[in-house]
């Protein structure tokens, strides 16, 4: 899979240049002629006339963002999308273009007081330290406005697992390269590598104004919470239970028409699907849906364990279930389905 | 109000259509509006929109009420056939234990609770559905994770006030047909949009006022009031007449826009009151962000306890908003 490579550049919101930079050699190497807009998305066109179908998935990663460098050399930080001020403590990172090595620290067990290891320590507290001993020593390595991703190894673990950071949502961009080795032929098909979802699906909102779809799919990593000491109705989505397919969420709901598309043919196909048991989140689908006039929208997703901290886990079967699903949903609007 | 009326509002706020489920209500609302307009149709988010054509010259003026009502949406089915559900809109969970409520398909259900210590605990993500099911397969068979559940109560009259679900906002769709049924002489082509998904963010009107590119927006929604027990502070009453809004957090009503409409008001003996409300968006923030900008207002019916399956409007205020509609698109709306 592409995905190793994928998964392992760094792609904060609004610095994904790395993604996009491989992504846009990959597709030259398949033969496609990607287009990059203004805000940095990757567009590719292909297949024929037909409906205008527009497939996204994001680039962007949650990360930090280097704001201010202290005088004793510590680097300050801001989160940049939704991160769980618990996963920070004592992560490898790396700061920029230069992947300057440092350390999110922490005060250690001892110094704290008993009352201190009840609390989470917030974010704005917390400093990396590159092992620089002064300003003028950080300022050589690291400025204001770098970008932070996590120092995670992409590994496959147990049977099935790939352990990653960033796997929301280069499983998806990971999803459309996988639609691209296909041929469309009877429809317009746009697959969009989008920037800056993890800050408010900025990216698919100008690309979706721009390519006026009649159909927008969200392809993404999404929200697995079948763990120990969660009940099975908290899961939202389970590790190996197939394609998730989205009923709702906090942008958007899909297109009924749509859905009931995704569940026929996985089940004429025997393809595993299971719903997305939330209504929590959001996701590119919520800009496509409001571009222009309107656009029938619906997201089918990889499940990812615990996504938006430094390592997420997700399965190959999943990943597959999705291509598949996504492959014939694509060859029934060829058919003539529309939503 | 006569019988005919309340058999309209009635059948309006009985009508099936959480955000995102709205075929039910277009479906109603289609039957009763095609008489009265040129032109219907459905666009790619369910938008109703429907056209009444005025003289050439007139202005394009957008009519808008939003179709869906807030309810529940079914996340899981558990293995003795309960159901969890998340917010359809903003539900509030206090009001919702106790409810009994329906889907699409006529499926009735409870909203229970698990067992709690304090009545601070009374949250969403603890409560249930209880459709009646003995286990999960006889609950599949009725209802399917995604499905929504809207609340189930008839439409009552109170004296001169009506209690229902979902007034907010069937009572506004209630005035935009009759502002269409009622109206000889439209200076104006009218645009009537039936807006889907208003609860979850405005998102019908957004699209529909992008495709229409309205000189003129006008919502039709209810407001909050101040004239209960210990309410909050809102000069907003019962019975005072149609509100004009000034503000709410989605806009700042057109100015010009909003003074002549007061002006309307007054000159034809409409009972009017003006609104501030502080907290709550209505579709007319969306409208007037269209493109370059659309002069937007709002015109609301006053409602007693908005979000709960027991809305209570004045039928006078509901005349009062008609004729106001009525009054404008047969004006010149040179404001």
């Amino acid at each position: 899979m592409d995905l190793r490579e994928l998964a392992s550049l760094p792609g904060v919101s609004g610095h994904e240049g790395k993604v996009r930079e491989t992504l846009i050699s990959w597709l030259r190497e398949m033969g496609y002629e990607p287009r990059t807009d203004v805000l940095g998305n990757v567009i590719v066109r292909t297949g024929g006339r037909g409906p205008k179908v527009m497939v996204d998935a994001h680039m962007d990663e949650v990360g930090l963002v280097v704001t201010a460098i202290e005088k004793n050399g510590f680097v300050r930080f801001q989160k940049v999308g939704g991160i769980d001020d618990r996963v920070l403590l004592s992560k490898r990172v790396f700061i920029g273009e230069e992947r300057v090595p440092g350390v999110i620290g922490v005060k250690a067990i001892h110094m704290q007081e008993p009352k201190e290891w009840e609390q989470v320590i917030p974010w704005h507290t917390l400093t990396i330290d590159i092992g620089a001993k002064s300003k003028e020593e950080a300022e050589k390595k690291v400025k204001v406005g770098d970008y932070i991703v996590f120092d995670t190894e992409y590994e496959e673990i147990g049977d099935d697992l790939v352990k990653s950071k960033a796997l929301d949502d280069r499983v998806g961009c990971a999803v459309l390269l996988e639609l691209l080795k296909e041929k469309w032929e009877k429809l317009e098909l746009y697959c969009v590598f989008a920037v800056q979802e993890e800050v408010g699906t900025r990216g698919a909102r100008v690309a979706a104004y721009e390519i006026a779809p009649d159909i927008g799919i969200a392809v993404e990593g999404t929200i697995c919470s079948d763990l120990p000491g969660c009940e099975e109705h908290q899961w939202v989505t389970k590790l190996g239970g197939g394609a998730a397919l989205s009923v709702m969420d906090r942008g958007s709901i899909p297109s009924r028409r749509m859905l009931e598309e995704f569940l026929r043919l996985a089940r004429e196909n025997g393809i595993p699907v299971q719903f997305r048991e939330s209504g929590a989140g959001g996701n590119d689908a919520a800009a496509i849906q409001l571009a222009r006039s309107g656009c029938p929208v619906a997201s089918v997703s990889v499940p990812c364990r615990y996504i938006h901290s430094p390592v997420s886990l997700a399965s190959k079967k999943d990943f597959q279930s999705v291509v598949k699903l996504l492959i014939l949903f694509l060859k029934s609007v060829e058919g003539g389905f529309r939503p | 109000m006569t019988d005919e009326m309340f058999q309209l509002i009635k059948g309006a706020t009985e009508a099936f259509g959480p955000s995102g489920s709205e075929e039910p209500i277009r479906e109603f609302i289609k039957a009763r509006v095609k008489d009265y307009v040129d032109e219907v149709k459905t666009d790619p988010l369910g938008n109703l929109i429907c056209v009444r054509k005025g003289p050439a010259g007139g202005k394009k003026v957008l009519l808008d009420a939003h179709m869906d009502e807030i309810g529940l949406i079914v996340t899981h089915i558990d293995d003795k056939g309960f159901l969890r559900f998340s917010n359809v809109g903003g539900v509030n969970p206090y009001i919702t234990l106790g409810e009994r409520v329906y889907f699409a398909n006529g499926t009735t259900g409870v909203v229970g609770i698990e067992k709690i210590d304090d009545p601070k605990e009374v949250k969403l993500e603890k409560l249930f559905i209880d459709i009646g099911a003995k286990d999960k397969a006889e609950a599949e068979s009725k209802v399917r994770v995604g499905d929504m559940a809207a609340f189930q109560r008839h439409a009552e009259r109170m004296g001169s006030r009506i209690a229902s679900k979902a007034m907010d906002d069937r009572i506004g769709c209630v005035v935009v047909m009759e502002t269409l049924r009622r109206v000889k002489s439209p200076r104006h082509t009218i645009y009537a949009v039936f807006a889907v998904q208003e609860e979850v963010g405005l998102r019908g009107a957004r699209v529909a006022a992008f495709g229409i590119e309205p000189d003129v927006g006008i919502a039709v929604d209810v407001t909050r009031t101040g004239d209960t027990p210990k309410a909050i502070t809102m000069d907003v009453s019962l019975g005072k007449g149609a509100a004009i809004k000034v503000k709410d957090s989605s806009l700042i009503c057109h100015p010009g826009l909003r003074k002549y409409l007061e002006k309307l008001a007054a000159e034809r003996n409409i009972p009017y009151q003006l609104e501030v409300l502080e907290a709550g968006g209505t579709d007319s923030g969306a409208i007037q962000m269209t493109k370059a900008g659309v002069p937007a207002v709002v015109v609301s019916v006053p409602c007693r306890y908005i979000h709960s399956p027991s809305e209570v409007v004045d039928e006078n205020d509901v005349e009062a908003c008609i004729n106001l509609l009525v009054a404008a698109v047969e004006s010149p709306l040179d404001f």
